[in-house]
Formats: C-alpha cells, sequence, structure tokens
C-alpha cells in the first residue's frame, strides 16, 4: 500500500475530523452528525451478530450427535428463536443501511447530512429501545415461536416472553421506518448541484430502493405484531379459530412484510457489489440504466410474491400458481443484475483487494442462492422440501452468503474512508477466503440432508444424517474464524495502520473526494458535479470540481 | 437570542427547500401509517366477508350517538387546524395560536367522548373474552377489531394533541418562528388522523344499521 493517492485538492487543514467533534460519551449521544449515527449503529449490531452467533454455535453444537448432546427440546427451540429474531432485525435489516447507508449516502450525493439529522438520530434510540427489549426476553428465558411468531402458537400456546419479543421487534420496526423516510427525503431533496438521478451511483439507488420497502412493508408487520401481542396479553380473538379467526391470516400479514425484508437485506448488498466490481474491475458498470430498473423492479415485485411461504399452509391453489409464477418473475431482474456483474467483470482489470474477494464470494453465494430459490417457487418441489434444511440452506445462501458477504465487502472498501487508515490486506484476504469456504462447509450439506429429509427446527433426527450435521457444524467453525479475524485485524490498523488518504482505491465515487476521515460537513465546499458515478479506465473523467 | 429564533436547519440549503422536506417527509410517514392501519382494514374486510351476520349483530351494539358527535369534533378540528395552519404562512400569529388552541381543545373533547363510550361498552359486556354478551361466537371478532381499530385511532389523537400542544407552546414563547415548517407537517398528521376516523365511522358504527 505504497501508492499515493490522486489529490485534486490540496490536503487542507480547515475542519477537523468527524471524530475529533468531541470525544465525550455525551458527545456521541447526542450527535446528530450521520457519519457518527452509523458508527453507533455499527457497534450496536456488531455486538448484535455475536450474541445471534453465539446461540446458533450452540445449536449446531447440539446437533452434532442425533440424539442431541446437551439441550432439551425447549431450550433448543429458544436458542434458534433466538438466532433467528437477532439475525433478523438486530442485524440483517439494519445492517447496510444503517451503517453504510448512512455514512455514505449524503457524502455520495454531495450532502452535508441526511434530510433529518435529528430523526436519524431518534432511529438509533428506538434501535436501542427495541433492542433492550429483546436483551430483557433473553435475560428472562428467550421465547420459542421461531422467529416468524406463527399464531396460534404465539398467542395460545407458547410459554416463553412473547410480549417482550414482538414489542422488541415492532419498536425496532419503527427505527427503520424513520430512517428510511430519512433516506427518501434526502435522496430526492438534497442531491448537489448537478448529481442528476442517472448520475446517482448504484449504492444510492439501492439505498433508496430498500428505504420504500422499509416504509411500505414495515408497518404491516407491526400491525400483526401487535396484533398476536392484544389477543396474547387481553385474551381479545383475532386469529383464533375457537372464535372463528383465522391463523393463516396472520401468515398472509407476516409474509407480507418478512418477505419484501429478504430484499430489505439483499438490495443494500447489491448496491455495494456494485461499486466494488467497478473500482476493482476498473470499469463502468456495465448496464447502468437496467441495473437501477431492476433494483426497482425487484422492489415492486417482491411485494407481490408472499404467498410462496404458505404453499403448504391451507392457501387455494389457485393462490399458489399466482405466487408461483410471480417467483420466477422476481428472479428476472435479480438474473439481470448477476449477469450485469459479469460484464462488468469482463475485460476489466480485475485487481484482487480484499472488498474484491468478499465481492466475489457474494457473486457466487448470491448465484447459488436465487437459483435454489427457484426450486422452492415451484409448488410441486417446495412440497417435498417444504420446511426442511433446503430451504434453509437456501435462504442462508441468500442472507448470510449474500448480505453478509456484502457487509464485510462493504466494510473492507470503505474502512480507509471511514476510519482514514489502511488494514493488512494480507490477513483481510485470508478472511475473505476462509469466510467462503467455512460457508460452502456450513450449508452446502444442508442442500443435501434437506432434499433427503432432514426438517428444520428438530435437534434430534435419525442417524443417517449425522455425517452431513459433523460437516456442517465444522464449517460453522471456520465460519467464527472467519467473524472474529476481523475484530483483530481493523482492530490494530486503528491504532497502527498507515494512513489511507482520500482515496486509497483510486475509486470514483464522490465519497472519495473527500478527506478521510471526512471532516463534520463532508465537504470544504459544495460539490458541482459533471459526469456519471463510474469515471473508470478509458472514460476517466474529472468527477467533480467545487465551484 | 429568543427573538430571532433561527429557521433555518442543517443541511437545508434554503428554508423553502427545507418546508418542501418536511412535507414530503410527512407524506412519506402517512404511506406507513396507510399501511400500518391498512392490515387492520384488510383483516376486518375478510371477516366480515366470511361472518356477515355475525358482524351484523355485533355492529349494531355500537353507540352510534357518540360515533356521530365525534365525528362532528374530529371534523370540526380539522377546520381549526387548517386555518391555523393558512394563517401560520399569512403571518397571522394571534389567528394561529387561537385555532391551534381551539384544535387542542377539542381533540381532547374527542378522547373524552371516547372514553364514556368506552365506559358504556364495557358496561354493556361488550369485551371480548368468557363474559362477552353476544353470540355466535364471531361476533367476538367485530369487537375485537372495534377496540383495536378504536384504540390505536385513539393513541394516534393522543399523540397528535402532545404534538400540537408542544408546537403551539414553543411558537407562543417565541421559541420557534411563526412561519416554522412544523405547523403545515403536524396539520397533516392531523388530517390524517381525522380521515382514519372517517373510514372507521361506516365499519364500525353505521354497518348494520340500514
Amino acid at each position: 500500500m505504497t501508492d499515493i493517492t490522486i489529490d485534486r485538492f490540496p490536503d487542507s487543514k480547515t475542519g477537523e475530523s468527524y471524530l475529533d467533534e468531541g470525544h465525550s460519551l455525551a458527545s456521541w449521544l447526542t450527535t446528530t452528525d450521520h457519519k457518527r449515527i452509523a458508527i453507533l449503529y455499527a457497534l450496536s449490531i456488531t455486538a448484535f451478530f455475536f450474541i445471534g452467533g453465539f446461540a446458533i454455535g450452540l445449536v449446531r453444537l447440539e446437533l452434532l450427535e442425533p440424539h442431541g448432546l446437551f439441550l432439551t427440546d425447549e431450550e433448543y427451540n429458544r436458542l434458534f428463536t433466538m438466532h433467528g429474531i437477532i439475525m433478523v432485525w438486530f442485524f440483517l435489516v439494519p445492517s447496510i443501511p444503517t451503517t453504510f447507508g448512512n455514512f455514505l449516502l449524503p457524502m455520495m450525493i454531495g450532502a452535508k447530512d441526511v434530510a433529518f439529522p435529528r430523526l436519524n438520530l431518534m432511529s438509533w434510540y428506538l434501535f436501542v429501545i427495541g433492542a433492550t427489549f429483546t436483551i430483557i426476553m433473553i435475560v428472562a428465558g428467550g421465547v420459542d415461536t421461531g422467529w416468524t411468531f406463527y399464531t396460534p402458537l404465539s398467542t395460545l400456546y407458547a410459554n416463553g416472553n412473547v410480549i417482550a419479543a414482538a414489542a422488541g421487534v415492532f419498536v425496532t420496526g419503527f427505527s427503520s421506518i424513520a430512517t428510511g423516510i430519512n433516506f427518501i427525503a434526502t435522496t430526492h431533496m438534497l442531491r448537489a448541484p448537478g448529481m442528476t438521478w442517472t448520475r446517482l451511483p448504484l449504492f444510492v439507488w439501492s439505498i433508496y430502493a430498500v428505504s420504500v420497502v422499509m416504509i411500505l412493508a414495515t408497518p404491516v408487520l407491526a400491525m400483526s405484531l401487535l396484533l398476536v401481542v392484544v389477543e396474547r396479553w387481553f385474551g381479545v380473538p383475532i386469529f383464533n379459530p375457537n372464535n372463528g379467526g383465522d391463523p393463516l391470516l396472520f401468515q398472509h400479514l407476516f409474509w407480507f412484510y418478512s418477505h419484501p425484508a429478504v430484499y430489505i437485506m439483499i438490495l443494500p448488498a447489491m448496491g455495494v457489489i456494485s461499486e466494488v466490481f467497478a473500482c476493482f474491475a476498473r470499469r463502468k458498470v456495465f448496464g447502468y440504466t437496467a441495473m437501477i430498473y431492476s433494483l426497482m423492479g425487484i422492489a415492486v415485485i417482491g411485494f407481490m410474491v408472499w404467498g410462496h411461504h404458505m404453499f403448504v399452509a391451507g392457501q387455494s391453489p389457485y393462490a399458489n400458481l399466482v405466487f408461483s409464477f410471480l417467483s420466477f418473475v422476481v428472479a428476472v431482474p435479480s438474473a439481470i443484475k448477476v449477469f450485469n456483474w459479469v460484464a462488468t467483470l469482463y475485460g476489466g482489470q480485475i485487481v484482487f483487494k480484499a472488498p474484491m474477494l468478499y465481492a466475489m464470494g457474494f457473486l457466487g453465494l448470491f448465484t447459488v442462492g436465487g437459483l435454489t430459490g427457484l426450486f422452492l417457487a415451484s409448488v410441486p418441489i417446495d412440497i417435498h422440501v417444504t420446511d426442511t434444511y433446503f430451504v434453509i440452506a437456501h435462504f442462508h445462501f441468500i442472507m448470510v452468503g449474500g448480505s453478509v458477504s456484502a457487509f464485510f465487502a462493504a466494510l473492507h472498501f470503505w474502512w480507509p474512508k471511514i476510519t482514514g487508515r489502511l488494514y493488512p490486506d494480507y490477513w483481510a484476504r485470508f478472511g475473505a477466503i476462509t469466510m467462503f469456504l467455512g460457508f460452502n462447509a456450513t450449508f452446502l450439506p444442508q442442500f443435501v440432508m434437506g432434499y433427503e429429509g432432514m426438517p428444520r427446527r428438530y435437534h434430534v433426527y435419525p442417524e443417517q444424517f449425522q455425517v452431513y450435521h459433523v460437516i456442517s457444524t465444522s464449517g460453522t467453525v471456520l465460519l467464527a474464524v472467519a467473524y472474529i479475524l476481523p475484530l483483530f485485524y481493523l482492530g490494530w490498523s486503528l491504532f497502527y495502520g498507515d494512513r489511507a488518504g482520500r482515496n486509497p482505491w483510486h475509486a470514483a465515487g464522490l465519497e472519495w473526494e473527500a478527506a478521510s476521515p471526512p471532516p463534520k460537513d463532508n465537504f470544504e465546499r459544495t460539490p458541482t458535479v459533471t459526469g456519471g458515478p463510474y469515471s473508470y479506465g478509458e472514460d476517466a473523467e474529472p468527477r467533480a470540481h467545487t465551484a | 437570542m429568543s427573538e430571532a429564533p433561527a429557521l433555518l436547519h442543517e443541511p437545508w440549503p434554503s428554508v423553502e427547500r427545507q418546508r418542501e422536506g418536511a412535507t414530503f417527509g410527512l407524506w412519506l410517514f402517512i404511506a406507513t401509517e396507510i399501511l400500518f392501519f391498512s392490515g387492520l382494514f384488510l383483516g376486518y374486510t375478510l371477516y366480515r366477508n366470511i361472518y356477515p351476520d355475525a358482524f351484523k349483530i355485533a355492529a349494531r351494539e355500537t353507540e352510534v350517538v357518540f360515533g356521530t358527535v365525534n365525528t362532528a369534533i374530529l371534523m370540526t378540528s380539522s377546520l381549526t387546524m387548517a386555518v391555523a395552519s393558512r394563517s401560520a404562512t399569512r403571518g397571522f400569529r394571534k389567528m394561529t395560536l387561537l385555532c391551534l388552541a381551539v384544535t387542542i381543545t377539542l381533540g381532547c373533547a374527542f378522547l373524552v367522548c371516547k372514553g364514556l363510550e368506552y365506559h358504556d361498552d364495557i358496561d354493556n359486556r361488550l369485551v371480548p373474552g368468557p363474559d362477552f354478551k353476544l353470540e355466535p361466537p364471531e361476533t367476538q371478532i367485530f369487537w375485537a377489531f372495534y377496540w383495536v381499530m378504536t384504540g390505536i385511532h385513539a393513541i394516534h389523537v393522543t399523540v397528535g394533541i402532545g404534538i400540537v400542544t408542544t408546537v403551539t407552546l414553543l411558537i407562543a414563547r417565541r421559541r420557534l418562528p411563526l412561519a416554522t415548517a412544523a405547523v403545515e407537517a403536524m396539520a397533516l398528521y392531523w388530517h390524517f388522523v381525522d380521515v382514519i376516523w372517517i373510514f372507521l365511522l361506516p365499519l364500525l358504527y353505521l354497518m348494520g344499521r340500514s
């Protein structure tokens, strides 16, 4: 890392970095700076990532033996529920938008901050309140419904702390709504002069698309959980079959959020990958406009496929037919994205830095996850593999192989911008490869055992599946190493890493024009944008100048 | 410094843009709220289609007088809120404060009426549960929706009263300029809460009475 950054601006001493705006705890807890709020979010979700990871570590350990190693049925149920709730709502949903979205969206469009800075801080506090409910739930003994809170189990029969768990998710939901509103308003209202809609980086488009999904889907989840709480607490019948209530209605409401929630998790990842590929292949993203339309297409069609979670739940066969068809349709824009990424790489001058390796991992794993999604979209196959490890493997390929890989790609790509330091690339590449191998070792066997009939959510299973479970659990160890490793080398870089300079990757985005770490107002002067977002290679031209 | 509280905040380039932004943000919030209530409306519609007779029996028990009075109260409060919003942009300080005060009063009156109605409902054993007075059991579903829908609406009214009171006090003490975008934004919210009520009235009070 000896190559020096291109500095179109002389390093100005004006404006200290956002990290130097105050060092007290109070200055962090009352900040309205989008960059500091991003850091607050990053610390919170990292803590939850490891709590949720710890829970699944115990689950994987338990599954080493066909008759269970050390957990009772009840404990096992509570552990996988805890893993699901924490990973979905306290890591994956907020992960990229609230950290990198918060930090980068205003910078990428040349703004000083998000549209409503105080609302932004409030959203973090809402997250903390929701997190507190969840911690209380865990300390009080957990909940055993699975992360889906299906009725009538959750309303009439479950013994766990359903109300605390639902309250936590409910409150956190409003945190993501506040974030979504903020991002949409920021993108509409605060773009710098010359930053037209077709000059926005794809990461901004992906955050925009995800915000639309957040503000339209999350409230429906809030309502369905509220109804569960009301029914459980006051005994008011809404989904109770004894009074003519319909448990399937809950599933419809729940999946109306929770399927789009999958796209909340994956859309920002797609944005990250587009940025990373363009930078490390030194090429313009292939089919920029098609990428935008496919992002928005996924966001819109994603609202119309929720019924594929209920193929065997008693839904009408005609509804199954329609939802099956629409689920195939939603694969089209995803495929467009994959082909465009590959086309971006084709003929590019590829450099395998750590962010690029994580992004390549994303590409492979996301493709497998997406293709197995097509299996599940077709009703006959889905009936065979419903509620098996095949489903688990499929959505982990998307959420962990896709979103988490992209999260790490983003972390390594923008770490120099956020902290002003370079990390040891060797260890980062080692981490990326370990993660890819560990992931495949963990989840590939699950496709096989799922297809052969291993049901999910059971800790006692026929002996024929043991070999797959053992491979899967050993893969988990590799994954754990890959997740813990960055804590060390990134932590090391904070103190001993080389200064990064403005633009260590020679990347084209507007955020790289600011100092690293950026000053409080991001840019010395409001930039005027004169070109598209990916001026790499032969078309390289100055992106922006300050008026 | 209390004489000239700042109108323009970071990160906005101009006051006009900031005003547009506040309104735009509130419209987005209203989109969220519509989806929030839509879960209830969907559930109501579904069950009413499955159990039309039970819903008619159940809906006859709601207190239509309270419902009507409350509709009148809320509509009037919407009028005073609209006047307040308009006078704020024109700089009519006294008129704005007066109208906001009337809006708060009407909001409180709505809650009082609602409380009296709830009291009657409880006396009439209309809370779903073992003590519920109506048959068949599906009537309990209607009443479950009645309590949840009106309850959540009442929470929205309460929040609205809180916001309007805060902003009114801040303007009265000149801590917030009269031209603040907050008045228009909270007016939007207030009207939205009223519109929800317009949908609740026929669903809960008028149904089964034709």
